[in-house]
């Protein structure tokens, strides 16, 4: 049986001679671009809406920005399968830690849950997620827990397909100390940036600021995202 | 009382022994120049959409195997709940049982809770199972029902992944089916409306795909029950099948006739007598 798991996915119960294109039997990825800052006092992040089978668009509204407990979101890209199996499991294993805690539990701990559940299973799954949120003992952290199981802390991190295009965006226009208002610019100009670039990354651009305070959510429509050429 | 189980009870998870012969046997006939049957697949296309009063859901009914049609009127619509059904495309057993297993389990929580089951749990469930068969069970589903907690309409994916959208297409066809839902879908619309919408999203998929065709059903569950039209509409292209070839005496006509007497001789003879009781 593992023999035959380890086979490439053309493998499987479909075959090229069929009706059926190509695209239809390609696993859903979120070829993807997602985002997340930290500021004094909570985390913005950020990520674009669309999930492709292949070169076919199969949702152009998702919600790649997945609550995992009151004040701690994750960032999905990646397989769409894996990474809201993982998240679910991450979401059920958090709430019962902070039951019995009788608290709300550690932005760290739940990128910890990530990290053990990626690189335990770093063979099988395809997520790249970025966990991110605010708690009382640290204010707003950025995890970033990419393909394979690292786990990192960074101030600002981007992360999917549409990354690559963005990186030196970020690092030119990233200052510390930034507001709630100024990253959440930041964020929108970064996205609208990659989505221009990356054929994976588009729709429209999801934000979300978490606070102390509790959660704000933006849509930014695809024709309103700024422009920054003529073309 | 199931006699055939008494003598191994089967194990858990996938059995792969069929494979290595599978591919012997492939080797075998590809030598002969016969190819290997190919598995049932609902090339197809579905959709479904949510209107005001309820969720709209439609399919075509042509199942193919391989270039051949192996079901005219095939069933694409599988009862889950009174208040759910689901549209299944890709390979026609995988979409049959997984839907079975899901309705089976839902009225067994039914009974024990005496609660009528959500949409969001039964979506769980398929996403739990089909995530744990890592995309081996070839089905794309789309789950459609009304609960006390609104109408909903989600897709599930192959590999166990879930959307939550007001209007879906799925299929080998919903490229077709999915321009013209993108051209004339509204936000709570009629339920005249919807049922036209997604009749011709069908029949659009149904011209635009090889596998997909025949006739078209429509299903409309609302909070007062569910509308299963089948067929909601009937392909235009019908064949005359005659089904009796007998013909009347004289329709080949006689040239000749010849008789031969056969001269039999009474040998022996015999009586058994046969126990009528």
């Amino acid at each position: 049986m593992a023999v035959y798991m380890s086979a490439s996915h053309s493998e499987n119960a479909f075959n090229t001679h069929d009706f059926v294109p190509e695209w239809a039997h390609e696993e859903v990825s979120t070829g993807t671009t997602i985002l997340a800052v930290e500021f004094d006092g909570g985390v913005v992040i950020g990520a674009d809406s669309r999930t492709t089978t292949g070169s076919y668009i199969a949702n152009r509204v998702t919600d790649k920005l997945t609550p995992i407990h009151d004040h701690i979101f994750c960032c999905r890209s990646g397989s769409a399968a894996d990474t809201q199996a993982v998240a679910d499991a991450v979401t059920y294993q958090l709430g019962f830690h902070s039951i019995e805690l009788d608290e709300p539990p550690l932005v760290q701990t739940a990128a910890n849950l990530f990290k053990q559940m990626c690189y335990r299973y770093r063979e099988e799954l395809m997520a790249g997620i970025i966990v991110a949120g605010w708690d009382k003992r640290r204010g707003g952290q950025v995890y970033t827990v990419p393909m394979g199981g690292m786990i990192v802390r960074q101030p600002v991190s981007v992360g999917g397909s549409g990354s690559s295009y963005i990186y030196g965006f970020m690092d030119s226009n990233y200052k510390p100390g930034m507001t709630k208002e100024e990253c959440l610019h930041f964020c929108t100009q970064a996205l609208a940036l990659a989505m221009e670039r990356d054929g994976s990354s588009g729709g429209v651009a999801r934000l979300a600021a978490i606070t102390e305070e509790g959660l704000e959510r933006l849509v930014v429509l695809g024709n309103q995202l700024p422009k920054f050429s003529n073309a | 009382m199931a006699l055939s189980n008494v003598v191994e009870t089967p194990a858990s998870g996938f059995n792969f022994e069929n494979v290595s012969r599978n591919v012997a046997l492939k080797g075998l006939l590809e030598g002969g120049h016969t190819k290997a049957p190919k598995p049932m697949k609902t090339g197809t296309t579905i959709a479904g959409l949510v209107c005001k009063d309820g969720v709209v859901l439609g399919a075509d009914t042509r199942a193919t195997s391989g270039e051949v049609v192996a079901d005219k009127m095939c069933a694409k619509i599988h009862y889950i709940s009174p208040n759910m059904y689901c549209c299944g495309a890709g390979t026609a057993a995988d979409t049959e049982k997984t839907t079975d297993l899901l309705s089976s389990n839902l009225t067994i929580f039914s009974m024990n809770s005496g609660r009528n089951p959500r949409v969001v749990m039964a979506v769980n469930i398929l996403q739990d199972m089909l995530f744990r068969y890592r995309g081996q069970i070839g089905a794309s589903l789309i789950l459609g029902g009304v609960d006390c907690t609104g109408n909903h309409l989600y897709t599930v994916g192959p590999y166990g992944s879930i959307d939550n959208v007001p209007y879906l297409a799925m299929g080998s066809g919903d490229l077709a089916a999915l321009g013209i839902l993108e051209d004339r879908f509204k936000p709570n619309m009629e339920l005249e409306e919807a049922k036209e919408l997604v009749r011709d999203a069908i029949h659009s998929g149904i011209m635009s795909d090889l596998a997909s065709g025949n006739n078209i059903d429509i299903c409309v569950i609302t909070k007062q029950g569910v509308d299963y039209i089948r067929p909601y509409q009937e392909s235009e292209y019908k064949d005359k099948r005659q089904r009796r070839y007998k013909y009347r005496p004289g329709t080949t006509s006689i040239l000749t006739e010849k008789i031969v007497p056969l001269e039999l001789e009474v040998v022996q003879e015999t009586v058994q007598r046969m126990d009528t009781a």
